[in-house]
């Protein structure tokens, strides 16, 4: 063992410690939180709306639109496009913003420390 | 009229057909679950199929565990009585996965490692988290188990046309049911203890596979009626239902409105509303969705194994729609409710029909009515293996090796536990089946969602994104979400009091709505609030630990 090497970071613990205050850290919980907070209160906001109307504004989702298509159906057809749409979105924002950053701070960690996860 | 099922013409194909395609279905899942027990040595093997699915096949698995016969032929029925409300349900089942993939798969699958506890147990004390954990995993598993069993004995009679006062290889419709039950108990507990989760993942794929293709194919044949014009095919139905455009409006089934009786209107539409919230939030704390999440390799593949089930549960919704409605336009609303009042045969009862129409008379429509009554067993064998996967590893995980046993259990030792408890578990789950095999219990299903996001998931996302929350705060919003979702059950119209309830000759009846969701959710999440703010422990670096590991996957199982 050469004597110059850094000295390994204390502790397990320790060394999450120091990483979780690290700003590159700090930029991934960014990343990911600034995505899935806003876009929870969006689609639930937009879910929690097509109830109320579906319960409170009965003439308005029975106006027909085509044929016999009505508000309600198309409302209930865009709960289904937002819901594929949100999900492409998310996968595209995790792997452009999250996945980079979070596979550069495991390889990070796993130079100091090994596999050792506690018992689970 | 030709649309009532098999039996009554002295029919026996169709029943000869659906038998010997189920005998065929069984024999495969149970080659497959042999094979699987080859494979499973390890506990990562059993309780995890050895990590070792990819995202697509994992993504059908999820949707083989999640499409149970209450989606299947509870919502094509749905439909095809009530019309547009059917489809109101299924859109909270579907929007529900976006809680999953956004704030939970992926944090899970990096922190945890075989049941739901493991994430919420991380930084907290082990005994009293798990203790809470595993109560609710099986009090939540059993509710949908029981749902389940005894839905399936009561359409095993249906499908094969048992009624009363007939008879099948020597035994009556009641007889049936319960021989079925004992069947489906049966089956379900030799796919867990034999197979593991390797076992049970594989027959969930299947059975996605052939309920997808079930539904693709009569999804086809209604449209190929309609020339592919929703419009006709929507005018048709609401002609065929006697309730007109209102058929293709919200209102029929929830939240409906009383004349003259302004309270009761008030409390159906509040209904509809904690009905809604619960079905959006229940599925991101079901724990036998839960579990699905570690049987793949990374964080990456959860998610993908998220997208992809997003994927096949909205197409079987969208499917669903021209089921339903195209039940409703071709067999009609009183077929169907002279075949079964809450509208399960729809399905099977409009597969009939499209295959007399497509595939050349009564042998096609006995045919195809076969392939989907087959279908739907195979759909619940698959959902309810997966319950009982999860509560028995959850029972042996958490409760036996983490709390009985404080971590010292061997692997081995464990695993024999899980498989013993799913035997147990599998037992109390029949015995309680046939109990209550007359009783109207298709609302546990939305009883298990509530509690589902009335305790797991606040204790879940507190654990995953609250720095401060503690052992406190996790016992008392499992506990307290828990109990407000069964307490309020107990005293709603669906237990008692009203003419469709469980006991409707006792009446203890208080809380007004059937759905408990819009109250014990808050509640479960300002309990844990609570019990977080009254308890001194915290614990920064178990918390550091925690995050970095479930945002980066580093130590990861």
């Amino acid at each position: 063992m050469s004597t110059d090497t850094p000295a390994p970071a204390a502790s397990t613990p320790d060394r999450y410690l120091a990483v979780q205050r690290s700003d590159e850290f700090a930029g991934l919980r960014r990343a990911l939180r600034g995505f899935v907070f806003p876009m929870t209160v969006a689609f639930f906001l937009w879910y929690a709306l097509y109830v109320i109307l579906s319960a409170y504004a009965r003439d308005f989702m029975g106006t027909k639109l085509v044929g016999n298509i009505n508000v309600a159906l198309v409302f209930g057809l865009l709960q289904f496009v937002s819901t594929f749409l949100i999900a492409w979105l998310y996968s595209r924002h995790a792997e452009r913003k999250i996945d980079p950053v979070a596979d550069r701070i495991r390889a990070e960690i796993g130079e100091v420390t090994h596999e050792d996860g506690p018992r689970g | 009229m030709r649309t009532v099922l098999a039996a009554e013409a002295g029919d026996t194909t169709a029943r000869n057909l659906t038998i010997t395609l189920f005998l065929i279905f069984v024999a495969i899942t149970l080659a497959i679950t042999v094979w699987a027990s080859r494979q499973t040595k390890t506990a990562t093997d059993f309780y995890a199929g050895g990590r070792s699915f990819s995202g697509f096949q994992n993504g059908m698995a999820i949707g083989g565990d999640y499409m149970s016969a209450a989606s299947f032929l509870g919502i094509a029925g749905l439909i095809a009585l009530y019309g547009y409300d059917g489809f109101l349900y299924s859109i909270g089942f579907l929007v529900a996965w976006l809680v999953a993939l956004l704030l939970v798969a992926e944090l899970l699958r990096n922190s945890g490692r075989y049941t739901m506890a493991d994430v919420l147990a991380f930084r907290m004390r082990q005994r009293p988290v798990r203790t809470a954990a595993a109560v609710s995993t099986i009090t939540v598993s059993i509710f949908y188990l029981l749902a389940q069993m005894v839905g399936a004995g009561a359409l095993v009679a249906l499908l094969l046309g048992i009624r009363p006062g007939t008879t099948f290889l020597g035994m009556d419709a009641d007889a049936a049911k319960i021989a079925t039950i004992i069947l489906v108990g049966a089956l379900m507990i030799i796919y867990v203890t034999v197979g593991g989760m390797k076992g049970t993942t594989y027959v969930q794929i299947v059975k996605a596979f052939l309920l997808m293709g079930g539904a693709v194919i009569m999804t086809l044949l209604v449209l190929a009626k309609y020339k592919f014009n929703l419009s006709s095919l929507l005018g048709d139905a609401a002609a065929s239902s006697g309730k007109g455009s209102n058929f293709l409006e919200p209102g029929l089934r929830y939240g409906v409105e009383v004349a003259g009786n302004a309270t009761q209107t008030f409390y159906n539409k509040m209904d509809l509303l904690s009905l809604g919230i619960a079905l959006v939030l229940g599925t991101a704390g079901l724990p036998h969705i839960l579990i699905r999440f570690y049987t793949v390799p990374t964080a990456k593949a959860a998610r993908k194994s998220v997208l992809w089930a997003i994927g096949i549960i909205g197409t079987f919704y969208l499917l669903t729609l021209a089921l339903g409605f195209g039940a409703a336009a071709l067999v009609g609303g009183e077929a169907i409710t002279a075949q079964d009042r809450a509208g399960n045969t729809a399905a099977p009862q409009l597969a009939q029909v499209l295959g007399v129409d497509f595939l050349g008379g009564d042998l096609g429509g006995a045919t195809l009515l076969a392939v989907i009554a087959a279908v739907a067993f195979a759909t619940i064998l698959a959902v309810v293996a997966g319950l009982t996967l999860a509560s028995s590893s959850s029972l042996a995980h958490d409760f036996y090796a983490n709390v009985l046993k404080d971590g010292t259990a061997s692997e081995r030792q464990e695993v024999n536990v899980a498989r013993i408890s799913a035997l147990v578990i599998g037992a109390i789950s029949i015995a309680l089946s046939i109990f209550a095999q007359n009783l109207n219990v298709a609302f546990l299903v939305a009883l298990a969602f509530a509690v589902a996001a009335s305790g797991n998931l606040p204790a879940i996302l507190y654990s995953l994104f609250w720095k401060r929350f503690n052992t406190s705060g996790a016992v008392w919003a499992i506990y307290g979400g828990l109990l407000a979702a069964v307490v309020l059950v107990f005293f709603s119209p669906v237990v008692s009091g009203a003419p469709t309830a469980m006991f409707p000759d006792h009446d203890w009846q208080w809380f007004p709505l059937s759905n408990p969701g819009l109250i014990s959710i808050p509640f479960g999440f300002l309990c844990g609030w609570i019990g977080t703010v009254i308890s001194k422990e915290r614990d920064e670096e178990k918390y550091a630990e925690l995050e970095v590991r479930a945002l980066t996957g580093a130590g990861a199982h």
